[in-house]
């Protein structure tokens, strides 16, 4: 693997060998008084961030010092982008300084791979616009694993913004690559046009299925994603109020109820806590929030320890 | 994990091109000796046998099973996968990792026995040292492999060895054992590169 920038180009058995890898981190770092392995020493990964984060690039800068790899963090607010340098200048920069993988958030869709065209380095997509964020939809199956065993034949349900989620986009590829079926709940204004077809590409697996009522979809789910309503990329007005969002589609105590014993509740973050999802369903023991947050950073060491440890050129 | 030593899968189509070197008899025999072995070095101390994987794991367990039997301690059992602390790392493809377990109550201030298949260049022990250190700080740590093959790049040796096969490099020592391989015998073969 020489890039991680979509789910969509993910085969079973690479999706697979990273969430194996990341449960074998998890394992051999619990209890242990120093977490932190020699693995990638020597290398450095440069996280360049043109949109604000909290969780994915701490995530990814304890997951390579945890490796022992140099993290460097650069985010557009405080760089020579806002003096108007371009995103090319700005990765040959890095990739002259020695950067061996550089790891991306940008506003455009496809930002990640145009960078993967132009320098040497090892790419990471942590979020392109509303196209990919590959590694969150790893961790919420890493998480989906721990809580169901196995993601074949279960159905996920992703409620919410699907139009401008690259987490939804992300998930629907690896889930329908993983076996799973996955079943989208939202307003018809937040779906993108033709999302009846996904997953029907590549005959990877079944079609998702698309519906606008959550309370009939919640009784047959193992696990109900739920997604930010994203009014930063919004332009225009696409549903009524808040108020009325919230009233359909948010996940209230008495929708909880609805979801069989085993179901999982899982929300990327961060949360609009009274709009998608109420307070005391993001912390109820159903809903898996921080363990999915826990499960990022084992994730991500996969995705270095995969794309960084070995010989060049070589798997 | 193996040394580059590598054991792995028995020869393909063709001509047989490996040869046993110890029937199931005997590795029976070998690893009841250094029970035994085990026993008599280190009564009354307890010990905390840990596996290398894939191999040694298996291989400890017989251990410890043994040691229980010949009236020794009831030994505690560990798994260590060494393969993010090989110095070997970026010469190869990707790594699959295994999985690391170690005993309730942790390794300080108790006497580890690391167990391996074959013992070949020193480096996998090298790297279970490393790996060792980061899970506190043993009394003292000791090795025990079913098969010193020589050659050693580093200046390691083993406390236990079942069976010294003196080897050319350019062969390989394959241990098979019932739990990973379906049987138990130790082959000897000709490398393919």
């Amino acid at each position: 693997m020489r890039h991680l920038l979509s789910t969509a180009d993910l085969p079973r058995e690479v999706a697979t060998a990273l969430l194996d890898t990341a449960e074998a981190l998890k394992q051999s770092l619990l209890g242990r008084e120093v977490r932190k392995l020699p693995t990638l020493r020597g290398r450095t990964v440069v996280t360049l961030f043109y949109e604000q984060s909290t969780r994915t690039r701490a995530s990814f800068e304890i997951a390579g010092k945890w490796m022992s790899a140099d993290v460097v963090n650069i985010s557009a607010g405080d760089s020579s982008v806002t003096k108007g340098e371009s995103l090319r200048d700005t990765a040959f920069t890095l990739a002259a300084m020695g950067a061996d993988c550089v790891v991306i958030r940008h506003p455009a869709s496809g930002a990640a791979h145009r960078l993967a065209d132009w320098v040497s380095t090892h790419v990471v997509n942590a979020g392109d616009g509303s196209h990919q964020h590959p590694t969150q939809a790893l961790l919420d199956a890493a998480t989906l694993r721990d809580r169901l065993g196995t993601l074949n034949g279960r159905t996920v349900t992703i409620v919410g913004d699907v139009l401008h989620s690259r987490v939804a986009r992300s998930n629907i590829d690896l889930l329908i690559t993983l076996g799973a079926h996955v079943h989208l709940v939202a307003p018809p204004t937040l779906l993108p046009w033709g999302v009846e077809n996904w997953g029907i590409r590549e005959a990877r697996g079944w079609p998702v299925t698309v519906g606008h009522d959550l309370d009939a979809a919640l009784p047959g789910t193992d696990a109900v994603m739920m997604l930010r309503v994203q009014a930063e990329r919004m332009r225009g007005q696409f549903f009524p109020s808040a108020r009325e969002y919230s009233i359909n589609y948010g996940l209230t105590e008495a929708r909880l109820a609805l979801l069989p014993e085993h179901a999982v509740v899982l929300h990327p973050g961060p949360m609009l806590r009274g709009m998608e999802i109420a307070h005391s369903v993001a912390d109820s023991p159903r809903a898996a929030i921080t363990e999915q947050v826990r499960n990022g950073v084992h994730v991500r060491m996969a995705v270095l320890y995969h794309l960084l440890a070995a010989q060049e050129g070589q798997a | 994990m193996s040394s580059p030593s590598g054991t792995g899968a028995v020869g393909e189509a063709g001509p047989p091109r490996q040869r046993e070197l110890l029937s199931a008899a005997e590795v029976t025999r070998i690893v009841a000796r250094m029970a035994h072995q085990i026993i008599e070095r280190t009564a009354p101390e307890p010990v905390v046998l840990v596996g290398i994987p894939t191999r040694g794991v298996p291989l400890a367990h017989r251990l410890a099973d043994r040691i229980r039997e010949f009236g020794g301690s009831s030994p505690r059992l560990g798994t260590l996968d060494i393969t993010l602390y090989r110095d070997d790392l970026r010469r190869r493809p990707t790594r699959a990792l295994q999985t690391t377990e170690l005993p309730a109550g942790g390794l300080d201030d108790v006497l580890v026995v690391l167990v391996d298949d074959v013992l070949f260049s020193g480096r996998t022990v090298a790297a279970a040292l490393d790996a060792l250190r980061e899970y506190g700080r043993p009394r003292a740590v000791q090795l025990a492999v079913l098969v010193d093959r020589g050659h050693r790049e580093l200046p390691l040796r083993a406390d236990y060895v079942g069976k010294n096969l003196p080897t050319s490099r350019d062969e390989e020592v394959g241990v098979l054992l019932v739990e990973t391989d379906g049987t138990d015998a130790v082959v000897i073969r000709r490398s393919q590169r």
